[in-house]
Order: structure tokens, then C-alpha cells, then sequence
């Protein structure tokens, strides 16, 4: 019989005095013990879908249809029965495991609540149940981690943490809004396979909401595939794997980066190359502060890219992989030669490296972030010229509109605003905006990784088209091993600072010599937990 | 200029709070009217005709000669002599028996002879904010036909002070919001953006100078120099630009680890472009949620200035002033009510104004 049902869902917001729908007429089902889960790229509303259940949308969200939990309707429910339900037979694991925890509470404290709150346990009852419970979620002596703070904790155990206190009252259903995202492949893979096993033990039923298929073919028994607001497609997931009907279905499947890039001619002048280059943050103690020790952000670094080379990055969050690209920029301090065209920019002012900096550009992560939200694309994307003058353009106008159409944005959108595009639209303008001043050396930090896989397919070939057509060099950023592979010439493996690992990328995907290199690939390809990895 | 959709959906943000929107208004009528001030309440005519020529005493000096007077000071125009001068054309007979001579020449012939009949137009309120009432009663008058307010306790006019009063109020308090604003984002821009030593240092001057008691330096500079409005703006800024640095010094802190601000310096744009081209924005909406408390306050900082008579010079209209009369003047209730209800008004406007701004700039909220 089915746990949680939808019928005919819509969810829309109020905006400025209309209506904008987010969900139009979803209809599904939640059996007792399985797994559904809700797939779709971003702005598919399958988030709101599974907020809606228990009416944890913003007040401006307008709830139309039926949705019954156990045969009752929750749909326009008072405020009294939802919050029995809520934490109680429905539990939610969010995202963000930083933000979802108090930051000023231990994570006893934290549990101690939930079970004081709908179970009335206290004192040494409730502790007991506390270690319990985060020995059922794998964290190791839990006894000596009650009085911890979430800042203390990895973002895996974090995620663990999260995980028992959705669990804390034993819940029916278990809703699982992209859980896993936020983390890296490993612990991506180790925070899987405990929900698979809990739910297994326990016979909760789950929702699970994600845009990685990958996840979604290891974990979920059905599927449901949605766009736009609407279910395209829904059935059990084998079908659904080997039989796609709709055409979306399709496209979602076949969004694997695949390829390999250009092989650079042996002749290849050098563009950049470093040597022992380091970033140390000091750590210092005391009335005088005095340095006692140093965070090696990164520990001498070492690699030359040549033009039309493309030199990937990979490690875990944390392992340094940004401060080494902002070092290179040089946007933050760091020691040891920074070789940029045969000149060593280390040391030298701002001024002097600014004539440079129309050679050397970088792309980053997060494509809201990094456009001014308050300029027009032609004016963001102008930006860099009139700091360095036009070069070979007749105008900024003309720059802005050859710049735009080489990397696959309609022109005539020049003087709309950033927030009018899609995640991929506006990481090509950030793309164009680093190409307008034609460099030689482009450093991508994670440019795919906030993008929908389908639109990370489309940014990965644009990049490999700008290479070949410009003899770029990238030094391209990512904890995504398969973009790494499908655009790397060579691969440096960086843990806590550290190169671990380092040389052609075929033999690194291949054949990995280090532990942790083998932890990385296993994860990242089979989403699996390579035992006895350290990570 | 065209509004960017993000401003425009503020603006009709901003609309929909209806009470804010009457508010602004409201207040825009009053601050309008009271610039023009001079003609709504004078001692001087507006306009004036004396045979067949006009003149505007507002803007400009006459000696009472021009009008066949016999001094060459500016001309009393509410003198019932200067005006049979004018009203006859400059008869001499004026100085005997000006009330009389006036009913006479209603018809245009004084003693079978015609004239040139001369007119005046008066402002609604004749008097000016120092102008001396004449009438019988002891200071401060209470309200009658002629002073709707009654008079203050040297005979000045209550309704023409309150005009004048509430006019410098609003300047007042609009310089020092403007030119403190102005500081506050610039010093707080740098603090932010360059943190750091000289974050650390700028803060360290900050809580000193937040320190200096602020009363003490405007008795001492006031004594020393003499009153002045143009001072007292000074003095206040002076002291009044820390208000916004800690807001927009948080603001850029947290804006100079944005990508886009990395981005922009990547392409080598300087310093000063990324501050105040890419971050100023940022910290715009924290600036106007502040800046009504900076308004308000320099109001309030004025009144009591006023009150304790540390404040503007005598000379000059105050409804902090007017508010210690009443203090002192218990008797006459006109005068408390008068800058009671001046200030309530005043404030309320602004602050329903701030109100509905703070809110039309708060992305969360939804309107209908």
C-alpha cells in the first residue's frame, strides 16, 4: 500500500502580483519500503515537490491537489497535525550539512532535543540513545564526540550527524533532498551506501531527490524523471535505465562527458610553469604573535602547462586545489617562481602584473557568483578591455557581440542582466569574458562543477573547442574526475597541500599508484567505497 | 532615466504600502511648501505696486524713500504709513492720518484729486519668523484670528516660527544625512575592502573618536567661534559619520570574497573601480536601511541641541527652542502642543517614509 501519495500536486508562488507555477500537476506514489526517487535538473521543482508533503514551502507558495499520508489528506491540514507528522514519521535530510546544524550547540544537544521533543527521553536515557544512534550512523567513539561542535566535524560526519537526527524517531519516511551534493565522491559514496543499509534495516520508505542518475541507479527501486514542473517520466528504475521513453530521459542518460582531448604537438611553447610553489597561512600564538607553525594550503607545487595543454587538478575540498589557482592568478601572496610567458611575476606589484593579466584569466565555480549582478553581459563582459585597451577589436561593441557568438550566446542579449540566464548561459558568459582579451593561459576553477550535467557536456565541449581553436592553456580545477578526464592532458592528484600524485592523465585514470589516487577514481566511477582507502 | 527591473519592482514595492506612499506625499507637500516659505509667511509683501511700477520686497531692498518715505532704511510694510504711501501714490498727508487716508482712497480720488492707487499682496501669514507682533497682551499671546498660534514669549509669531522651524529642521538633518553618509561608505569601503592593518587601525581611531564627547566639543567650538547653522552641520557630521562605516565595512568584507570581485581583479581592474563600481551596490541596501536613523536622529540631535540652547543661534527660527519656551512657559499650552504636534508629525512621516523604503528593499518580503 502506498505511504505518501500525490495526486495532481500544484505548487505555484506569488510574484509581484501573479503567479508563477513551479509544479504543474504532479501525480506519484511512496510504497511502504522503497525507494523513489525524484530526478531533474535544476528548477525542475522536484524540491518543492517534496516540501510541499508536509508544508514546509514559503508562505508565498500556492498548494493545489491532494497529497495523503497514510490515507490522510495533508493538503490544507492544520499547523498542529503537520508538526506531529514533521521529524516524527516524516524525517528530512537537507543538502547543506553546515547550515543545517546550530553552530552553538554540541551535536548532543542537538540530538538530546529531538528525542526530548517527541519522545520526552532525558538525562542518561536520552544519552544513551543519542550513542546509539551515531553508532548506527557510523561515527567512530561516539561517546567522545557528544560534546563536539559541528565545526569540529568533517562534512561527511556532519552529513552522519544529519542523518541521525532525521532518523532520531525512528520515521516512516525518510525525504532526502540532495544529500550528497555538497560532498565529496568518497564520502559521497560512504554516505550512500549507509542509507541504503539503514533503510534496509529499518523498512523505512525514502524520497529521494537528486540530479546524479549515477546515484539514482545504485539507490532508488522507481523513478520518476521531472521537467518543468511536470513528471515526464516515471517507472522502475531498470526500465527507466534500459528503456528510456521520453525524449528528456534519453538526453538525461546520454549527459556523460565523454572524450578525450587534442594531443598537443611536441613543439609546444611553454606558457606557465611553477616549481616548490607554496602558500602558507601562519598560525600565530600569543601577545606577540608569534608564528608558531603554518596551514600549508599548498606544499610546493610543481607542474609547466604548455600551450593547447590541459593540466586538471583533482582532490578533495580542502586539499587546496583553489588557493593553488588563486596563487597562480596571483590574487592571493604564495612563495616560489610563478613563470607566466618566460617571466617570473613573483613578487611584482599589482601594477606591474596588470599588462599580463590580459594573458593569464581565470573562471570560476559558481556561475551567479561570479557575473556583477548589477551590470549588463556587455558591460561585464567589457569590463577587461577597458582596463587593457581594445587590441585588434574596432570597438567594445563589436568585442562584446564576436566574443558572445564564439561561445554560443545570441548577441542580441547583450544588454540583459545576469540574472536572466541559465546556470550554463551565464558560465559562458563568464567564459567570454575571460576569452575577450584573448589570453594564453586560462585557469578554471571548478567551472562545471554548480552546472546540470547535461550543461556541463555542452561547457566541456566549448571548452575544448576554445583550446584547440586558440592554443589555449588550461589549468582546469575539478573533484569531477570524469570532466578531469575528458579534458586533461596531464592530472595532478593534491591532498591536504600535498601532490600526492602526478603525470599523464591516462596513466593516473588507468593504472593510479597512490592509495588515495585509487579512493578518488573508485569513488568517482563506481560510487563505491574503496576499503581501507585513508580519505 | 529608466529604472533597472530590480529598482522597479521596489518602487512598486514601495507603492503597495500604502501608507508609506501617502506619507511620502504628505511630507513632500510640506517640505515643497516650507521651501517657499518666504511666501507663505513674511513680513514683506510679495508684490508690491506703487505707481504703476511693481516690486518684489522678498528678493530685494527698498528704502522707504522709493515710496516717498522719509528714511533711507528698507521700508516697514506693515506700517499703516508705508502703506497709504503706497496705497495713495506717496501723499504726504500719510503722516498724519494714514488709517483714515487709506479708507479715503479705496475709490481711486483723496480731496476730489485723483491718485495712483498703489496695491500690495501679503503672504497668507504676514508675519516672518522674527517678525515682533504688535497688539496689546502680554508675551507669549495666546492664539487669535491674526496669530492661529499665538506668539512666543518675545511676540513672535508661532504659526510663521513653525514654518521656518520645520524647514531648517529638514535641511538640517538632510546635509548632515547626505555629507555623514558619504563619509561613513567611503571610510567603511576602505576598512572592508583593504581590511587587514588598516582595518585594524581605522577601527582603533573609530571607537576613540565615538569616544570624544560630542556636547563638550560643540559648547567649546561655539564658544570659541561664535553660533552658526553652517557650524553646527559641521560639528554634527563631524561626529555623526561613524554611524554608517560598520554597516558598509561588513558589507565589504563580505563582498571583497566574491567571485565576481576576484573576477574583477583577475582582469586587472584597479582598486578604486572594483570598490565602488562592483561593491558599492552591495552595500547600498544596508545603507538605506540606515540612513532613516540617521535622519531622524540629526532631527533629534538638533532639538535637543536647541533645547539645552547649545544649538542654533537665536536669531535663527528652532522648534527645539520653541519646545524649551514651553518648558518655561507652562501657562501657555499653545506653545508645547505646537511643538509637540510639529515634531510627532514631522517624525512620524518619516519614519512610516523609511518604513515602507526598508521594506520595498527587502528581497524576502512579497506583495500583493
Amino acid at each position: 500500500m502506498s505511504l505518501l501519495s500525490f495526486e495532481n500536486l500544484h505548487v505555484s508562488f506569488k510574484q509581484d502580483g501573479g503567479l508563477s507555477p513551479a509544479v504543474k500537476g504532479v501525480s506519484f506514489d511512496v510504497k511502504k519500503g522503497e525507494t523513489v526517487a525524484l530526478v531533474g535538473e535544476s528548477g525542475s521543482g522536484k524540491s518543492v515537490t517534496a516540501l510541499s508533503s508536509v508544508s514546509l514551502l514559503p508562505d508565498s507558495a500556492v498548494i493545489e491537489g491532494s497529497i495523503k499520508y497514510n490515507g490522510q489528506e495533508l493538503c490544507g491540514a492544520p499547523e498542529a497535525d503537520l508538526r506531529k507528522l514533521r521529524g516524527n514519521d516524516i524525517s528530512f535530510i537537507f543538502q547543506e550539512p553546515m547550515t543545517s546544524l546550530n553552530p552553538l550547540h554540541t551535536i548532543e544537544k542537538q540530538l538530546a532535543e529531538i528525542l526530548l521533543v517527541h519522545q520526552g527521553l532525558r538525562g542518561q536515557e536520552a544519552q544513551n540513545r543519542v550513542i546509539e544512534l551515531l553508532t548506527q550512523v557510523g561515527i567512530h567513539e561516539p561517546e567522545g564526540r557528544l560534546k563536539d561542535y559541528p565545526h569540529q566535524l568533517s562534512g561527511g560526519q556532519r552529513q552522519r550527524v544529519m542523518i541521525a537526527m532525521a532518523l532520531a524517531n525512528g520515521p516512516d519516511l525518510l525525504i532526502a533532498d540532495e544529500p550528497t551534493t555538497a560532498l565529496d565522491v568518497t564520502i559521497q559514496a560512504q554516505v550512500l551506501t549507509l542509507l541504503r543499509d539503514l533503510q534496509a534495516s529499518m523498512g523505512m520508505s525514502m524520497l529521494f531527490i537528486t540530479h546524479d542518475l549515477g546515484i539514482v541507479r545504485k539507490l532508488a527501486d522507481r523513478v520518476c524523471v521531472m521537467k518543468d514542473g511536470e513528471i515526464v517520466e516515471a517507472g522502475v528504475t531498470k526500465d527507466i535505465f534500459d528503456a528510456p521513453q521520453h525524449s528528456y530521459t534519453k538526453m538525461l542518460l546520454d549527459a556523460e562527458t565523454v572524450g578525450y582531448p587534442v594531443p598537443v604537438p611536441d613543439d609546444a611553447p611553454v606558457i606557465t610553469e611553477t616549481k616548490d610553489l607554496r602558500v602558507w597561512f601562519p598560525i600565530q600564538r600569543g601577545l606577540m604573535r608569534r608564528t608558531v607553525g603554518y596551514v600549508k594550503a599548498v606544499n610546493a607545487a610543481e607542474f609547466s602547462i604548455r600551450a593547447g595543454e590541459t593540466v586538471g587538478v583533482v582532490g578533495e575540498s580542502g586539499s587546496g586545489k583553489t588557493t593553488l589557482a588563486l596563487a597562480m592568478m596571483r590574487l592571493i601572496d604564495s612563495d616560489g617562481p610563478i613563470v607566466v610567458l618566460g617571466k617570473d611575476i613573483q613578487g611584482w606589484t599589482q601594477k606591474q602584473v596588470r599588462p599580463l593579466r590580459a594573458d593569464m584569466q581565470i573562471v570560476f565555480q559558481d556561475p551567479f557568483g561570479s557575473l556583477s549582478p548589477r551590470m549588463t553581459v556587455a558591460e561585464i563582459i567589457a569590463e577587461g578591455l577597458s582596463v587593457h585597451g581594445l587590441g585588434e577589436y574596432a570597438s567594445a561593441e563589436a568585442a562584446v557581440i564576436e566574443i558572445m557568438t564564439e561561445v554560443g550566446i545570441d548577441p542580441d542579449t547583450r544588454n540583459r542582466y545576469p540574472h536572466e540566464f541559465s546556470g550554463g548561459q551565464r558560465q559562458r558568459i563568464a567564459i567570454a569574458r575571460a576569452m575577450v582579451l584573448r589570453p594564453k593561459l586560462l585557469v578554471l576553477d571548478e567551472p562545471t562543477s554548480a552546472l546540470d550535467k547535461t550543461v556541463q557536456v555542452q561547457i566541456v565541449a566549448l571548452l575544448r573547442a576554445l583550446q584547440v581553436k586558440h592554443k589555449l592553456a588550461y589549468l582546469f580545477i575539478s573533484h569531477d574526475l570524469k570532466v578531469v578526464r575528458a579534458l586533461s592532458h596531464k592530472v595532478i592528484v593534491m591532498k591536504r597541500g600535498d601532490i600526492v600524485e602526478a603525470g599523464e592523465a591516462a596513466q593516473i585514470f588507468d593504472a593510479p599508484a597512490e592509495p588515495y589516487t585509487q579512493a578518488l577514481i573508485t569513488a568517482a566511477f563506481d560510487l563505491a567505497v574503496k576499503e581501507g582507502a585513508e580519505v | 532615466m529608466k529604472l533597472s527591473p530590480l529598482n522597479q519592482r521596489r518602487w512598486r514595492n514601495f507603492k503597495s504600502n500604502r501608507r508609506a506612499l501617502w506619507s511620502l506625499w504628505i511630507f513632500t507637500t510640506l517640505f515643497v511648501l516650507s521651501l517657499f516659505a518666504e511666501f507663505i509667511a513674511n513680513d514683506k509683501p510679495i508684490l508690491v505696486q506703487y505707481r504703476g511700477s511693481y516690486y518684489t520686497p522678498i528678493f530685494n531692498f527698498y528704502p522707504e524713500t522709493e515710496f516717498g518715505g522719509d528714511f533711507r532704511t528698507e521700508a516697514v510694510y506693515r506700517y499703516a504709513e508705508v502703506e497709504c504711501l503706497i496705497t495713495t501714490g506717496g501723499l504726504v498727508d500719510c503722516f498724519d492720518d494714514p488709517e483714515g487716508l487709506i479708507a479715503d482712497a479705496q475709490d481711486g480720488i483723496v480731496d476730489g484729486e485723483p491718485i495712483e492707487k498703489g496695491w500690495m499682496i501679503w503672504p497668507i501669514i504676514p508675519y516672518s519668523f522674527n517678525t515682533q507682533v504688535e497688539g496689546p497682551g502680554a508675551a507669549p499671546s495666546p492664539p487669535t484670528m491674526q496669530n492661529w498660534l499665538g506668539t512666543d514669549d518675545t511676540k513672535r509669531d508661532v504659526t510663521a516660527r513653525v514654518i521656518y522651524g520645520f524647514r531648517i529642521s529638514i535641511l538640517f538633518a538632510l546635509a548632515v544625512t547626505v555629507v555623514s553618509s558619504a563619509i561613513g561608505i567611503v571610510a567603511g569601503a576602505i576598512q572592508g575592502y583593504f581590511g587587514g592593518r588598516v582595518d585594524l587601525i581605522f577601527q582603533r581611531v573609530l571607537e576613540i573618536w565615538s569616544s570624544t564627547p560630542q556636547l563638550y566639543v560643540i559648547i567649546i567650538v561655539f564658544a570659541i567661534l561664535g553660533r552658526s547653522f553652517w557650524l553646527l552641520v559641521f560639528v554634527t557630521i563631524l561626529f555623526g559619520w561613524p554611524a554608517l562605516t560598520g554597516v558598509v565595512r561588513a558589507e565589504f568584507l563580505r563582498a571583497r570574497n566574491f567571485e565576481y570581485i576576484r573576477a574583477a581583479r583577475a582582469l586587472g581592474v584597479s582598486n578604486w573601480t572594483i570598490m565602488f563600481r562592483h561593491m558599492l551596490p552591495n552595500a547600498m541596501v544596508a545603507t538605506v536601511t540606515m540612513l532613516p536613523f540617521i535622519m531622524t536622529g540629526a532631527i533629534g540631535t538638533l532639538a535637543s541641541l536647541d533645547f539645552l540652547g547649545f544649538g542654533l543661534p537665536t536669531s535663527l527660527p528652532s522648534l527645539g527652542e520653541m519646545t524649551a519656551q514651553a518648558k518655561q512657559n507652562l501657562q501657555a499650552p499653545w506653545l508645547g502642543f505646537t511643538a509637540f504636534f510639529t515634531y510627532a508629525v514631522m517624525l512620524s512621516l518619516l519614519v512610516f517614509i523609511f518604513e515602507g523604503i526598508r521594506d520595498a528593499f527587502d528581497p524576502r518580503k512579497t506583495f500583493q
